[in-house]
């Protein structure tokens, strides 16, 4: 058993857990775009990063891939993990808009307006597809090819598969694919419905969480009191 | 995904399935040997045809993603039919500043196709490169192995010239990619040269080649770039020979194999610095010489 601090908490976990595991398993939430319980820690959205050492020599590390080691302290919500994550949920939302688990993951933290270049690119490259078409599927059909800014998702040659047995497990896990909800403005790179609409249950008795069905909606949580 | 709208599909080439089973059988058993895998296919084809990559895939028993992953990641790698002549242009930073791409438009005008596309007549490829480590000679492009430095629009029609030239016929003295060499032996550091018997105007290499149990000796061009060869017996082609200093009698070996056809490629020492190696297979690349630091 290894042990390790997390937000000031000492929690003792397996050789092997990973960081993320470790804080999802003592109660502190980190959010995650391209992790599913599963497959294998990919570490490509970098959503989940935390900070890890001690003051002044910290470093950020994706919590998905980095092993819990013996006395290693970690913060999951530092002002620098806080600002540092919004900035990834922007550059995200810069890629990405149309993504309707990007758009919870930013109105969640509070990404109210991206000041980059809009794109909407219908790939984020979190590789969620090719872990379940290898991993699950045990198809291998898909994958990445290219380099750098010519990096793409396909099948070889870009023609249909033979390997692919159209199990639709990779649309399933898709992020990009999923489209947003349609909120008032439809070319607005951020959405935020969830966030700037009070939806019934805030003007109303609060629901109990479990209940409300609206979820993963947030808007209960960070209204203003 | 992104991709998908601009695939464009090109005429299937004819691959022949055993030849590739060659070349995986050559280097079967090698740890990560894919990359040498697809080279030797590139060598063979000049690109790596469709077919050939589902041959590899099947015979390795992986899937195919993760061959046309390999193959689309590396630079060296083409999935489409080159030219003849392969036109490396560079846009790095140093050339871009001092006006590479005027160049690389000046080409795709000429050639009047655009980079990483092939002319109809399947002689000439443009490609773009980040950076060919030659800044201070820039603009710069290379041609078939050939550096052309210091490019100006006006020189983009001969340097086109001179590549579909290739290096036949071409006047020694005047282009750089033929010039005369001296050598000697690196065991005993005897000249090599032999003044009584001349090829093109030089003096001839002469060296003591052994084949077939029939000693003799052996000629060759000392122009870099040029393979003439002459010899007392006729050496058939495609044989591997062993060549010895007339002075000394060692073998002139090298621990090198020639990376076209793999046989052992004999060094010799170039007065004034440097090494050159030529390949023992006759024919091979009409012995194609690498020279190597060349002071």
């Amino acid at each position: 058993m290894i042990t390790l601090n997390i937000n000031g908490l000492n929690v003792s976990v397996e050789e092997g857990t990973t960081v993320l595991e470790a804080a999802r398993f003592i109660g502190f939430p980190i959010p995650t775009l391209c992790h599913m319980d599963g497959l294998s820690p990919y570490g490509a959205c970098r959503v989940c990063l935390v900070e890890i050492g001690k003051e002044p020599r910290t470093k950020l590390v994706s919590s998905c891939t980095y092993p819990a080691e013996e006395g290693l302290v970690v913060r999951t919500a530092s002002s620098r993990v806080v600002r540092t994550r919004r900035m990834v949920i922007e550059l995200l939302l810069a890629s990405c808009p149309q993504s309707k688990v990007i758009q919870d993951l930013a109105s969640s933290h509070g990404v109210n307006k991206q000041r980059f270049k809009q794109e909407h690119d219908d790939c984020i490259l979190c590789g969620l597809c090719v872990r379940m078409c290898s991993e699950q599927m045990m198809a291998k059909a898909i994958g990445f090819s290219g380099r750098g800014n010519e990096r793409a998702l396909g099948t070889p040659f870009n023609v249909k598969s033979e390997a692919c047995r159209q199990c639709g497990g990779c649309i399933y896990v898709c992020p990009a694919c999923q489209l947003r909800c349609s909120y008032t403005e439809k070319d607005s790179p951020v959405c935020g419905g969830c966030q700037n609409l009070p939806p019934p249950c805030l003007e109303k008795e609060k629901f109990d969480d479990m209940m409300c069905f609206m979820s993963p909606c947030v808007a209960c949580e960070i209204a203003p009191k | 995904m992104a991709d998908l709208g601009k695939t464009t599909v090109h005429e299937r080439e004819p691959v022949d399935p055993e030849l590739i089973r060659d070349i995986l059988a050559k280097h079967d058993g090698e740890q990560g040997g894919l990359i040498a895998i697809l080279e030797d296919i590139q060598t063979e084809y000049g690109f790596l045809p469709e077919d050939a990559l589902r041959t590899v895939a099947e015979s390795m028993g992986r899937p195919l993603i993760d061959i046309y992953g390999v193959a689309r990641f590396y630079h060296c790698f083409s999935l489409k039919p080159r030219g003849k002549h392969v036109i490396s242009a560079c846009l790095g930073t140093a050339c871009h500043v001092r006006g590479a791409p005027a160049i690389v438009e000046e080409l795709e005008r000429q050639l009047k196709i655009r980079v990483d596309e092939t002319t109809q007549d399947k002689e000439f490829t443009l490609k773009t490169v980040n950076c060919l480590g030659a800044c201070a000679l820039g603009p710069v492009a290379v041609v078939d192995g050939r550096t052309f430095s210091k490019l100006r629009r006006s020189k983009v029609k001969p340097l086109l010239e001179q590549a579909a030239a290739g290096n036949d016929g071409v006047e020694i003295g005047k282009d750089v990619r033929i010039f005369p060499v001296d050598v000697s032996c690196p065991r005993c550091n005897h000249s090599l040269m032999d003044d009584s018997f001349f090829i093109e105007g030089r003096p001839s290499i002469r060296v003591t080649v052994s084949f077939n149990h029939k000693h003799g000796w052996l000629r060759l061009a000392s122009l870099y770039g040029r393979y003439n060869v002459y010899s007392e017996y006729e050496v058939p082609q495609s044989s591997v020979v062993e060549m010895f200093c007339p002075h000394c009698h060692t073998e002139l070996t090298s621990s090198w194999q020639c990376p076209t056809c793999g046989a052992p490629m004999v060094q010799m020492i170039v007065r004034g610095g440097g090494v050159v190696r030529i390949c023992s297979r006759r024919g091979c690349c009409g012995s194609r010489s690498h020279m190597l630091d060349l002071i």
